[in-house]
This record gives C-alpha cells, sequence and structure tokens, in this order.
C-alpha cells in the first residue's frame, strides 16, 4: 500500500481505520513521556508503601525494645549478713526443720542496722526493711538449707532489692516528684544514696525472669510459668492438629468424591479458618471444661482450643502442598501399578510435606500468639507455680504480658516489654524456621 | 511436515483390503462425523496372530465429546504396533484404556471388550493393580520418581513382592538397568537421584522401571519427543530388543520413527481407526485415503 496516498486529513481514503505509519508513531511517541512518568510514580509508591511498613515494624521494635531492656537486669544490694545461730538454729541440732522455719528476715534488718545505726523507730525500721524485697529472706533460707555451714558466719551477699528501689536505680522514677509525693518514705531516698555511693547496690543479669513464675511482686515475676504453659499447650496442639489436618488434607484432596457435599465442606472449612479465635474459646469452655469436665485453666484445654484453631489453616495448606505435587508423578506410580493409597503415601505425602510442614509451623506461631480463646477456658488466672505437666493449671505468654500490662507497680511496665520481646522471638524463630524448611525442601524433584 | 518413506505415485491395491463399496473412496472434506457406514470399517487387519490384548468396540467419551469411535484392534504377543495419526485423533486416550490409565481422568468414560490374554480388564472384580503390573507404561515426558537411581527401579519389584532378598532385588535391578541399556552409564552412582539423569537418561530409567516389574506389554505414549536425536537412537534400538520378549504398542507423532521400529501400524483419524496393516504397506501402499494423506504429508 503507498505510504504517500494521503488526503488533507493525512489519512488513507481507501482505508478506514488504518493509521498511517509516521502518524501512529507520532502518537506513540507522544505519549511515552506520560507512560514513563506513570511507571517511576508507581515505582515510587511501592517503594513508599514498603518504607511505610518497615518504618512501622522499626517503630514497634524500638519502642519495644527501648521500654523492656532494661528488665534484663536487676538491682542487687549487698548486706554483710552474719548468720547468727541464736536466731537460725537455736537448738544447735541443724535441723532441716528448724532451718526451713526460721525468721531470716530478722538477719536481713540485723545486716541493715548495722549500715544505717540511726533508725531506730518502728516506722523507720519498717522502711528500712522495705528497701530489700520480700523474697530475699527465702534466698537466704534456700542458702542455708543448702549449705548449713554458713551458720555462725559473716558473708557479704547480694540481696534482691525491692522492685520500687529497683525503679529508683534504674532512674524509672523521677526524684523530685517522689520526694513530694511518692510512695518512698523520706528517708528512703538518703539511705538508697548511701548505699549507692559505698558501692553496695548494683545491677545483675536477670535470670530470675526466665526461671521463676509470676508473682504480685515485680521483682520476683518471672515467664517461665506462662513459657511452659505455652510449651505444653503448643505440644498438644502439634500433636493432635498436625496428623489430623495431614489426614483430613489427603482424604479431601485424594479421595473425596467432587460432588456438592464436598465443596460444602470445603467452604466450610475455609470459613473457619477465618472465624474470630475467641469463638473456639467459648467453644471449649461449653465442650472441654463444661460438658467433658476437663480441668480449667490447663494447658491440656488450651491445646485443644488451639488445636480446632490450627486445624483449618492446616488443612487448607496441606491440600494446597498436595494440589502443587505434579501429575506425572501420581502417573508415574499408578502406571507401575502401586495403589492409590501406596501412591499416596510413598510418593505424593514425601513431595508434599514441606508444604504442608510450613502451614503447620506458620500456624503454629499464630497460635502461640493467641491470648482471646485463653482467656475464656480460664489460663488467665493467677498462677505462681510452674506447670510440671500439661494438667497442670497455668497460663500462657500473651495472656502473661496481658496481666502484667494490667498491674499498677511500675516496675511490671519494662517487665511487659520484655516478655514482649521474648514472645516475638519465639514467633520469629518460628517463622524463620518455616522459611528455612521451605527453601530447604523445595523443588526436590 | 514428514516426507514419506516412498515416492508419491501410489495404488489403491483392491485385492488386498475389504472396504464395503470400494468405489466410494472417502473424501478428506467431509468430516468422518458422517455416519456413513462406509466410513465405519477399518482397512486392513485388525487381528493379529497370538493376541495378548483384544480391544473390540471400543468407545471413548470425554463428558460430552466422543473421543474414540469404535475401535476394534488386536495387539500381537511379540510384536511392536506403531499408533500414528495427527495431533488429537485419540491415539493416547487409546493407549491409555488398556491400563485403565482413563479411570484417574474425571470425565471420561469407556466402553467396550478388552481382554488381556483372555480376561476381561473392565470386569467389576478385576484388579487394577494387577493390571498395570501387567501392562507397563512409558511416558511422554520422562518421569523419573524423585528417589535414587536403585529405588526407582527397585520400587516396582517391592511394592508386588517380586523379590524374597536383597540379593534377588539386586538381580532385578541390575538385570533391568542393563536391558535397558542404562547400567554402564550408571553401575557406579545407583545412589544418585532418577531426576539428575540427563533426559534421554531418565527416560531409560523409566523404561527399566518399567520392565522391572516383567510386565507382558509395554504401552509407550512418545517416548522419544522429549528426547534429542542421539537419545531417540537409543531408545528405538532398545525397542527393537524389548520387542523380542514384550508386546508393545507406541504411539508415535513421527511416521519415520514407526517406520523404524514397528511391525505394524494403525492410523487413527478424529477418533476412529481408518486402517491398520503391516508398516511397509501402511507406508507404501496405504489403502484408506485419509490414511495415504497422511503419510504423503498431504494432512496432518
Amino acid at each position: 500500500m503507498p505510504h504517500d496516498v494521503k488526503n488533507s486529513e493525512g489519512t488513507r481514503p481507501s482505508t478506514p481505520g488504518v493509521i498511517p505509519f509516521d502518524e501512529s508513531r507520532r502518537r506513540v511517541e507522544a505519549g511515552l513521556a506520560r507512560r514513563y512518568r506513570q511507571e517511576r510514580r508507581f515505582r515510587l509508591v511501592g517503594l513508599g508503601a514498603v518504607i511505610l511498613g518497615l518504618s512501622f515494624l522499626a517503630f514497634l521494635f524500638v519502642t519495644i525494645v527501648g521500654n523492656g531492656y532494661g528488665a534484663f537486669w536487676q538491682t542487687y544490694i549487698k548486706l554483710d549478713i552474719t548468720f547468727d545461730a541464736a536466731v537460725i538454729d537455736p537448738d544447735g541440732g541443724r535441723k532441716p526443720a528448724d532451718l526451713s522455719s526460721a525468721n531470716y528476715g530478722r538477719l536481713i534488718r540485723n545486716a541493715l542496722l548495722d549500715i544505717f545505726p540511726d533508725a531506730n523507730n518502728r516506722k523507720d525500721r519498717r522502711a528500712l526493711k522495705a528497701l530489700v524485697s520480700t523474697g530475699a529472706a527465702f534466698d537466704l533460707r534456700g542458702r542455708v538449707m543448702a549449705d548449713p555451714g554458713l551458720i555462725g558466719s559473716t558473708r557479704p551477699i547480694w540481696l534482691l532489692a525491692d522492685d520500687k528501689i529497683d525503679m529508683l536505680f534504674k532512674g524509672q522514677i523521677d526524684r523530685s516528684v517522689e520526694r513530694e509525693s511518692g510512695r518512698l518514705k523520706g528517708r528512703q531516698l538518703a539511705w538508697v544514696d548511701k548505699l549507692i555511693a559505698s558501692g553496695r547496690m548494683e545491677k545483675h543479669f536477670n535470670t530470675r525472669f526466665f526461671t521463676a513464675g509470676d508473682s504480685r511482686e515485680p521483682e520476683l515475676a518471672g515467664i517461665w510459668g506462662a513459657t511452659k504453659g505455652s510449651f505444653f499447650m503448643l505440644l498438644v496442639t502439634i500433636l493432635l492438629a498436625f496428623p489430623m489436618g495431614v489426614a483430613a488434607a489427603i482424604y479431601l484432596e485424594e479421595f473425596a468424591p467432587r460432588n456438592r457435599w464436598i465443596d460444602i465442606i470445603e467452604i466450610n472449612i475455609n470459613n473457619l479458618a477465618a472465624v474470630p479465635s475467641i469463638i473456639f474459646g467459648l467453644l471449649g469452655l461449653a465442650v472441654f471444661i463444661n460438658y467433658m469436665g476437663l480441668p480449667r485453666s490447663t494447658p491440656l484445654v488450651g491445646g485443644l482450643v488451639l488445636t480446632l484453631m490450627t486445624l483449618p489453616v492446616i488443612i487448607i495448606a496441606g491440600r494446597a502442598a498436595l494440589k502443587s505435587v505434579p501429575p506425572s508423578v501420581r502417573a508415574a506410580a499408578l502406571g507401575i501399578g502401586a495403589s492409590r493409597v501406596q501412591m499416596i503415601m510413598h510418593h505424593v505425602l514425601p513431595l508434599a510435606m514441606p508444604g504442608m510442614l510450613t502451614g503447620a509451623i506458620i500456624g503454629m506461631a499464630r497460635a502461640l500468639g493467641e491470648s482471646a480463646p485463653l482467656l475464656m477456658i480460664g489460663m488467665i488466672a493467677f498462677i505462681v507455680e510452674v506447670p510440671g505437666t500439661p494438667l497442670d493449671p497455668s497460663t500462657a505468654l500473651p495472656v502473661q504480658i496481658f496481666l502484667w500490662a494490667d498491674s499498677p507497680e511500675r516496675a511490671f511496665v519494662e517487665r511487659t516489654s520484655a516478655a514482649i520481646m521474648v514472645l516475638l522471638m519465639f514467633l520469629l524463630l518460628m517463622n524463620v524456621t518455616a522459611v528455612w524448611l521451605r527453601n530447604r525442601f523445595e523443588r526436590r524433584w | 511436515m514428514e516426507t514419506p518413506v516412498r515416492n508419491k505415485d501410489l495404488q489403491i491395491a483392491q485385492d488386498t483390503v475389504t472396504p464395503v463399496s470400494p468405489e466410494s473412496k472417502p473424501d478428506i472434506s467431509i468430516s468422518l462425523d458422517d455416519e456413513r457406514d462406509s466410513d465405519k470399517q477399518t482397512f486392513g487387519d485388525i487381528r493379529a496372530t497370538d493376541p495378548v490384548i483384544t480391544v473390540r468396540d471400543c468407545n471413548v467419551y470425554y463428558g460430552d465429546t466422543h473421543a474414540l469411535k469404535n475401535i476394534d484392534l488386536d495387539i500381537g504377543r511379540s510384536e511392536v504396533v506403531a499408533l500414528i495419526g495427527p495431533s488429537g485423533c485419540g491415539k493416547s486416550t487409546f493407549l491409555r484404556c488398556l491400563n485403565r490409565m482413563n479411570d484417574t481422568i474425571e470425565s471420561a468414560r469407556v466402553s467396550g471388550q478388552f481382554s488381556l490374554d483372555g480376561e476381561d480388564i473392565y470386569a467389576r472384580d478385576a484388579d487394577v493393580v494387577l493390571l498395570r503390573s501387567r501392562i507397563g507404561m512409558v511416558f511422554q515426558k520422562p518421569n523419573p520418581f524423585p528417589k535414587s537411581i536403585y529405588e526407582n527401579v527397585a520400587y516396582g519389584p517391592r511394592i508386588h513382592g517380586l523379590a524374597a532378598s536383597r540379593a534377588e532385588m539386586d538381580d532385578i535391578v541390575y538385570g533391568s538397568l542393563e536391558r535397558a541399556g542404562l547400567l554402564d552409564e550408571v553401575r557406579d552412582r545407583l545412589d544418585d537421584r532418577g531426576t539428575g539423569l540427563s533426559g534421554g537418561q531418565q527416560q531409560r530409567l523409566c523404561i527399566a522401571r518399567t520392565i522391572a516389574v516383567n510386565p507382558e506389554v509395554i504401552l509407550m505414549d512418545e517416548p522419544c519427543s522429549a528426547l534429542d536425536p542421539l537419545a531417540t537412537a537409543k531408545v528405538e534400538d532398545l525397542i527393537e530388543e524389548l520387542s523380542h520378549n514384550y508386546a508393545i504398542a507406541i504411539v508415535t507423532h513421527s511416521m519415520h520413527q514407526a517406520a523404524r521400529v514397528s511391525r505394524r501400524t494403525a492410523y487413527f483419524h478424529l477418533g476412529r481407526l481408518i486402517e491398520v496393516d503391516a508398516t511397509d504397506k501402511i507406508f507404501t501402499n496405504p489403502g484408506h485415503r485419509l490414511t495415504e494423506d497422511y503419510v504423503t504429508g498431504r494432512f496432518g
């Protein structure tokens, strides 16, 4: 077709709808600048979204770590304790019953009076004793029970300071306000300053945070009870949810006939994955505790409730993993004379297992962070003893955080953040494991 | 399109074929969905001496689509039958009927009489697992199991209980690999993954896996279409050797391959079996006009 045959509008009169080459090229070039601009804008928007998300994440981490970092150090006071036999073991028989019921608080009081002899009225003496934690007496008892040879000697012992002193030492309490209207009694500030000046107050690493159960006293409180409770719960969950979920996924994907009923089941399972978790808590309360009579507040019931919650997630991930196994593997197995079950167990399942494991771990990570269903079944109680079995009452990490966040003591603020840090670390670990598993086993065929 | 083996001067041999009305030569422009008697008759001889598989009146539907129409065919005991035809003509479907792999396809409905050594394959109480141990299949794209080479070959005998001891299993595995022409190449790496081999080696591994269970028939669905010419030549030599012991039905797109390896050839067209005869005759002197058009490259 000739290019030069044009009428006044520049179009070929004989072929309507066809734009001449130079006209179409001109139009394309005219639009190019705008298209590139749009592209740049879109990329900037995407980058901006990522930066915004990351900055929220950074803000979250910085706030939490900033708040909780202090909780990993605990203030101790060094006192020269005289293990006076007259107080501890008046009979001299060193009988364990006597030793365990002795008044170790008196030893502490005596040591404090040695340093501050002018605290001679009752009010002052009570204030002096309040410098040290109520748990310090039990510390001393533990030492003497372990080593009765201490009786009669004088040793410098680092004792746990009270939580208000701890907060003062860490600078969390504004001294000027405290002097006027704080709960620290007037002379305590002076005493604390003197202890600091004489090198008797130090911060040591707070191992008690990781080894103790919950407590009303912040300096004695730890997350070990909650951690063990969470661990038992996750154990119950994974032992129940994973086999059931895998079996259900295999049945639905491989054996179930494709009819209306199976569609209904599939829709319901997908919906269950999105049901608010507190409803599972209500279900657990009604069925497991009321109807079946299982013990309240135990990781067993918590695990059962979380199983119900995690099951749909595992089933969905399992089905996706099974679907992703290429049909060539199935055809090869069937062609060689394997039965349906053999094909699935020997060939399909091993190839789908990494995907199933990843889904399971992600489901577990979600279950670890759940608190609403556990509130319903009673894992919100204040429980001091660390659980020994899944049948002992306990609490869970997220619930512990919730309880501490509610507590009035100042020292619980940093402990709450520290517990959040521990929980986040566990979640991070689980997700990293899931990603590592997925990468390691991907594309093995 | 490929050129045929001989030149284009072909004569319709009236004395060897048995059409109903020889003068009504079917026209290529008429769709075969017209139910004309002359179109239904298969040219050539569907029967084989000493058949191991006999098929009568095979019809396959995929949903509403009538994929295979009234197929009758025999497969002889020690011969290679090539199934040729243009894409979509139903040859792979037919092959899958023989070892009941169409059972795995939801929408497929198979009817007809299929017998293996006289026993009905599709009987109600027929055992599909047993059937597939007697009729093996090699697929178009090599699909070794994602296991070691040894395990690939040993899996079949293991699940069918063919080996009583490790020594017997070793014999089976080594023997199968040897007969598949692969042993020398993989002897020192039997524990390596089967998927790490080259394409041709993988396909020979699949063949070794198939013959390890000692089938009577081997079905091959375009086994060389994903292989390079060197690997193809090796596999074709292998097929020739295997034909002494097994009945082989091979679907192939390449008429050259059919001419090279098979003794009988069956030409499928749009779901019908148009002509079955000795390979030489199909390629030099085809009876049906459609066969002639296909082998001369005018169609397909």
